[in-house]
Order: structure tokens, then C-alpha cells, then sequence
């Protein structure tokens, strides 16, 4: 079986500051790492893997990103990921979800056949969760958002509990499939140091846009539809209001003033 | 400071390093107060291959010495030095395989202990017989292809937790220290038991325990080494393991001075962090210059050892005696830093003290580092 990970190398959030004046990243010394959301994705490919037995199941992890994302890719073959492709091209440049889910489904086609491509259910930089669901529908291959967990995966099938507000659904699909996967999936394992020196030796096999069959509009900034018009923080919530006094006064003052939003709201 | 560590020193400090950070610092304080030993540690320290850092890559090992030993004691020390001589103490018992086994012994039990399936533990100590090591009592009598041993063991670290003990017991009691022979003893050999868990001050998370042996018949093939070696596998052994305990002492001091500056800037007293007095500042900044020439003779003597040098055994004693007076000195700094707040198990602080101590004590009390070091010296006089 052939399990696809895609992952994103992004800044750390945790020693991350926002420039007041441009609301803008500071990424000058902010250190990067691979997303979160895509460790679980890594942990989860490796998981099945030992399931379905070493020898039967490759794992290649693929990231879009300028050539130190390859540092993201080499963290995943510590992890016991066996092999790394790294797309990259100043075609790419400039991406948004659109031209990135776009970019990446074309790579996965490169690489040949494949069983399963599992994402992280969003990067913690632009929060968007949509190249995974983007990915999945430029293949035309089924997709499961927010999975939880793998309850069985063979050939050809798989099945697999997908979180929701209310609770979870369970969902079998046929393969090959996309799926994107929540924290509750799993805990990741810390790389090894076997898995640290064969990532030190490997190297990712990297991909432009000349090595794929793609329409060049669609790549880049020129292939991305989104325009950010302007980046601003929301205002800060004020106080709010505290009722005193009395219970009963408290629910008829609060009923009123719920009352109020209630017809200043239709009113508008 | 940078010590010139191998790319692959580096990768195993900074692998130790998150371990200790992200799995040991969250459960330090608990395996501490409720004297729990480590084994979800231990696991995660087998599945990241750093339980073999010092062994032979032949017998499953990383191939690396004393060097890797130091990094990773120290690095999981930090965080907690309990904790991290489970690791240490496997290395402890495992030297004395590796410097005097022969080769069916080392591939019998290399690779378990390397991959991390198996801790080990060294066992000399007796109630009669700490300092003065030749006093031991307990023995081992031939009987043809066998040893029978008879005796107690005091304070073994992973006692009762650990697979694979090698055991210094006496063969001749009339030859005195060249009597003693050394022996590899397997968890579940009849007649072998383990008495009460000892409650100890520091290094809670740590087991330590009893060694009841009682007509405990072994094969002739786990004599390691031959008869009457035992106590220059012991002295061997801590040539080579001491280093390690001085690690650990490097790892307690860092992470009770990471705590002591952590807290200066955040505590607030007349208007301002204590971090701006003068008077804090030169305590932080000699516990930080202490720290720093403790690890610099560890690493010094460390490297020594892995290039092979013969007698180690004064700079051995030299690195440990230092670093650990220096992790006493530095962690009870540490809490007058944190004044009241030091005080309370509710800051780790006073934990990294009550785990100080014992880096005093075992491996060789501080005296006897002292005996070793000045008796080297007279020995390097009166050659000349």
C-alpha cells in the first residue's frame, strides 16, 4: 500500500510576534516546524504501516515550500517515513489554497499509484483546511475530513470514524481516498536516532513545475483566485456587563436586554 | 560553550533533550511524590534508540562512549535526575559486561540491554561494605560447573526492575579484595530474590532495593572475567561510569539554575523583577560559571576515556567529585532564589536539591574521590 503525507513546513506559533504597525508575521529568528496538524498526519500513515506490515507499505511524504521545507520532510524520516518529495519552483510562488491544492494533486499524480494521501486537518498558519478537501477533489478520489480514527484498512477499503459537533460518523470508503486528521487521532512519536541518521543521508527528490504535467496559469500567484485585501486584528472585546442584585431582577433585567439585541437586530 | 561535539553527539544531546522536555518534565513531580518507577520513560527511551548510545554498534549499539552517556544522563537530569540515572544505572551494570565479557556474554546480553528491552544493574554495596569494598560478605562457592551464591546486596539501583545484574561476590574470602570474582545474574534465577523498596530523600522515581541471594546457583559461564577480578571489574567499571554520575550532577545543577533565572524575571519585589538586583544577578551568575566548569572537566574527562587513555581513574574522580558538590551547591542556591516559593513542592526546585545529594554518595562517596585523587597524585610523585 502507498501512503501519501502531505505536510506543511510553517512558523512556530509558540515564539511567534505580530508587527503592530503592518499586522503583519515576524519570521525574522521565529524557528520553523513541521504543522502540528501534520504530525498526527505522519504518526497516523506510520501507525498503518505497522499495521498492514513494513514490507508491504511505503510511506512518502510530499511538501510544496521553498528548498528549507526539505528540514520538514527529514523530521518525518525520523519519524520512520521512508521516502521525501520536496516540490519547488518559483512557478509556485504566491500560491493560495486553490493553486496549492491544485499544485500537490499534480505531484501526487507524478509519483504514481497511491492507496491513501493523509493531511492534517489545517496548518496553524493560514487556518483554512482547504488544500486537503482541495487536493481530494482535483484527483476526483473521496475525501474524509476530521478523522479520529482508523477502525480498518485493506485493500481497496478502509473505514474510519470522522469527527463531528454532535459526536462521529462512521464512514467507509473505497481506496484510494484522501482523508485530513484531527489531534484525537493519536499522539506522535519522537523521532529515533537511527531515523535521524537515515534522514541526515536521504535526500528528497524534488519536484518543479517542468517535471509536471500542469496548465502554467493555474500555478502560482497568477493561479490563485484569492486577493487579500487587507489583514487587520479584530477589535479587542470589551467588559461586557455584570448584573447585580436580587435573582429574580437579575433574569427580568438580563430577559430584557435580551429582548432589546433581539429588535435592534430585525430591526437592521 | 561550545564543547566541538560530532554532528551525531549533537543529535543525541538535542534528541535527549526533548525527550526530556516534552515527555519527562510533565510527570517529574509526580514519579517524585508517589515514587513510581519510569517505564513509559524507558519505553520512549528504547523506541528512540538512545538506550545503546555507549555500545557497540556491533551488539545493536549506537557505537558511541562515555561521551553520548554524559549527553544524555545530563540532558534527562535537567528535567529529572531520578528519572535519568534509571538510564545510568543500566550503564553501570551494563560496563562491567562491556569492558571485561567475552563474546558470547556481550551477544547474549548487548543487544537486549542496546535496544532497550532490558535494564541492567550493578551490585556491590553490602550493609558491611560501602566505601570499603573489599569488606563484602557475600560469596560465590564453586561447584562444578556452577557457582552457588550466598548473601545481600544494599541499595542496588534498578534493583527488582532491571533483567541482567552483574554482582561482585566473594570466590577466595581468605585472598581479601583479589578474592572477589564479578558474575552476571539473570531476574528469575532460583534462589535470587529482592527484598523491600528503599524510601530515599531524592531520585525517587529510581527503585532501589535489596539483592537477597540464597544457594543461588548460576553457571561457571557467567563469571566475568576470571576468578579474583571482581574488584578490578568494580574499580574498572567506575573509571568508566563516573563521568556519568558527574552528567548527572551537570543535568540536576542546569535545570535547577533554568528554574532560579526562569523565576528572577517573572517575581516582582518593590516595584520590580528581582532579576535587576545586583545581589541575585552574581548568585546566577556564579551558579551559571560553576555549572559551566563542571561540564567543561565532565565533557574533558569523558573524552578522555573515549580516546582510549589508560588510567583515568584520578580525572574520573576529579569530575565527579566537582560536578557533584557543585550541583549541591548550585540547587540550594537555586532555592534561596526562589526564597519561600523554593521551599514548597509546589516549585520543582526543592526536588532538584533532595536529588543533588545523592550525587555526593554513591559511586564513591566524595571522600573516597578524594583518596583516589590523592593517592594518584603520590603515585605520579613518587614516578617522577
Amino acid at each position: 500500500m502507498n501512503i501519501i503525507v502531505c505536510i506543511k513546513q510553517v512558523p512556530d506559533t509558540q515564539d511567534i510576534r505580530i508587527n503592530p504597525e503592518t499586522n503583519t508575521l515576524m519570521r525574522e529568528g521565529v524557528q520553523s516546524i513541521v504543522n502540528p496538524f501534520d504530525m498526527y498526519a505522519i504518526e497516523e500513515a506510520l501507525r498503518i504501516k505497522e499495521r498492514l506490515g513494513a514490507a508491504s507499505t511505503k510511506v512518502t511524504v510530499l511538501s510544496m515550500g521553498p528548498s528549507q521545507a526539505e528540514e520538514a520532510l527529514r523530521e518525518a524520516v525520523s519519524m520512520g517515513a521512508d521516502e521525501m518529495v520536496l516540490m519547488s519552483d518559483r512557478a509556485f510562488a504566491g500560491s493560495d489554497t486553490w493553486a496549492t491544492s491544485y499544485t500537490l494533486a499534480k505531484g501526487i499524480q507524478k509519483l504514481g499509484k497511491f492507496d491513501l494521501i493523509i493531511c492534517g486537518k489545517q496548518a496553524i498558519d493560514g487556518d483554512t483546511a482547504q488544500v486537503g478537501p482541495g487536493i481530494a477533489a482535483t484527483l476526483d478520489i473521496p475525501q474524509v475530513t476530521y478523522v479520529k480514527k482508523t477502525e480498518d484498512i485493506k485493500e481497496g477499503l478502509a473505514k474510519f470514524e470522522r469527527m463531528t459537533e454532535e459526536g462521529y460518523e462512521v464512514i467507509e470508503t473505497p481506496l484510494p481516498c484522501l482523508i485530513t486528521v484531527v489531534k484525537e487521532i493519536n499522539i506522535p512519536r519522537l523521532p529515533s536516532l537511527k531515523g535521524k541518521i537515515k534522514a541526515k543521508q536521504s535526500k528528497a527528490t524534488v519536484l518543479g513545475a517542468k517535471d509536471l504535467e500542469v496548465d502554467p496559469d493555474r500555478l502560482g500567484l497568477q493561479g490563485s483566485p484569492t486577493a487579500v485585501k487587507k489583514i487587520f486584528t479584530p477589535p479587542k472585546r470589551t467588559g461586557g456587563q455584570v448584573l447585580q442584585g436580587e435573582v429574580p431582577d437579575i433574569v427580568n433585567k438580563l430577559a430584557d436586554s435580551i429582548k432589546d439585541v433581539v429588535i435592534s437586530v430585525s430591526k437592521t | 560553550m561550545d564543547y566541538l561535539l560530532t554532528e551525531q553527539q549533537i543529535m543525541v544531546r538535542d534528541l535527549a533533550r526533548k525527550i526530556a522536555k516534552e515527555k519527562i518534565t510533565p510527570v517529574a513531580a509526580e514519579h517524585d511524590e508517589k515514587e513510581t518507577f519510569p517505564w513509559e520513560i524507558m519505553k520512549v527511551m528504547a523506541e528512540s534508540d538512545l538506550c545503546g548510545v555507549y555500545i557497540e554498534e556491533k551488539y545493536g549499539g549506537l557505537g558511541g562512549g562515555a561521551m553520548e552517556l554524559c549527553l544524555v544522563t545530563e540532558e534527562l537530569s535537567r528535567a529529572c535526575g531520578g528519572i535519568a540515572i534509571c538510564f545510568a544505572a543500566t550503564a553501570l551494570g551494563t560496563y562491567p559486561i562491556i569492558l571485561f565479557g567475552n563474546d558470547e556474554q556481550k551477544q547474549k546480553y548487548l543487544p537486549d540491554i542496546a535496544s532497550g528491552k532490558k535494564l541492567a544493574a550493578f551490585a556491590l554495596t553490602e550493609a558491611g561494605a560501602g566505601s570499603d569494598a573489599g569488606a563484602i560478605a557475600t560469596t560465590a562457592r564453586k561447584e562444578g560447573d556452577h557457582y552457588v551464591l550466598n548473601g545481600v546486596k544494599q541499595w542496588i539501583t534498578n534493583g527488582g526492575e532491571a533483567e541482567v545484574y552483574t554482582v561482585i561476590a566473594m570466590t577466595d574470602r581468605e585472598k581479601g579484595a583479589r578474592g572477589a570474582s564479578a558474575f552476571i545474574i539473570e531476574k528469575g534465577t532460583p534462589g535470587f530474590d529482592f527484598g523491600k523498596k528503599e524510601k530515599k530523600l531524592g531520585i525517587r522515581a529510581s527503585a532501589t532495593r535489596e539483592l537477597v541471594f540464597n544457594e543461588c546457583k548460576i553457571p561457571k559461564a557467567n563469571l566475568l572475567g576470571r576468578e579474583g577480578m571482581g574488584f578490578i571489574v568494580a574499580m574498572k567499571t567506575f573509571d568508566k561510569s563516573r563521568p556519568g554520575v558527574a552528567a548527572q550532577a551537570v543535568g540536576i545543577a542546569q535545570g535547577a539554575l533554568d528554574h532560579a533565572v526562569k523565576y528572577s524575571r517573572e517575581r516582582k519585589q518593590f516595584g520590580k523583577t528581582i532579576s535587576s538586583f545586583q545581589g541575585l544577578q552574581f548568585m546566577l551568575a556564579d551558579m551559571a560559571t560553576e555549572v559551566e566548569a563542571a561540564r567543561a572537566l565532565t565533557y574533558s574527562v569523558a573524552k578522555m576515556v573515549d580516546t582510549g587513555a589508560k588510567d583515568v581513574s584520578k580525572e574520573s574522580a576529579m569530575a565527579k567529585l566537582f560536578a557533584s558538590d557543585v550541583a549541591m551547591k548550585v540547587t540550594t542556591d537555586a532555592i534561596q532564589v526562589l526564597g519561600g516559593y523554593g521551599y514548597m513542592r509546589d516549585y520543582p526546585v526543592e526536588k532538584y536539591m533532595r536529588d543533588a545529594k545523592i550525587t555526593q554518595i554513591y559511586e564513591g562517596t566524595n571522600q573516597i574521590q578524594r583518596n583516589v585523587i590523592a593517592l594518584e597524585l603520590l603515585k605520579e610523585q613518587l614516578r617522577g
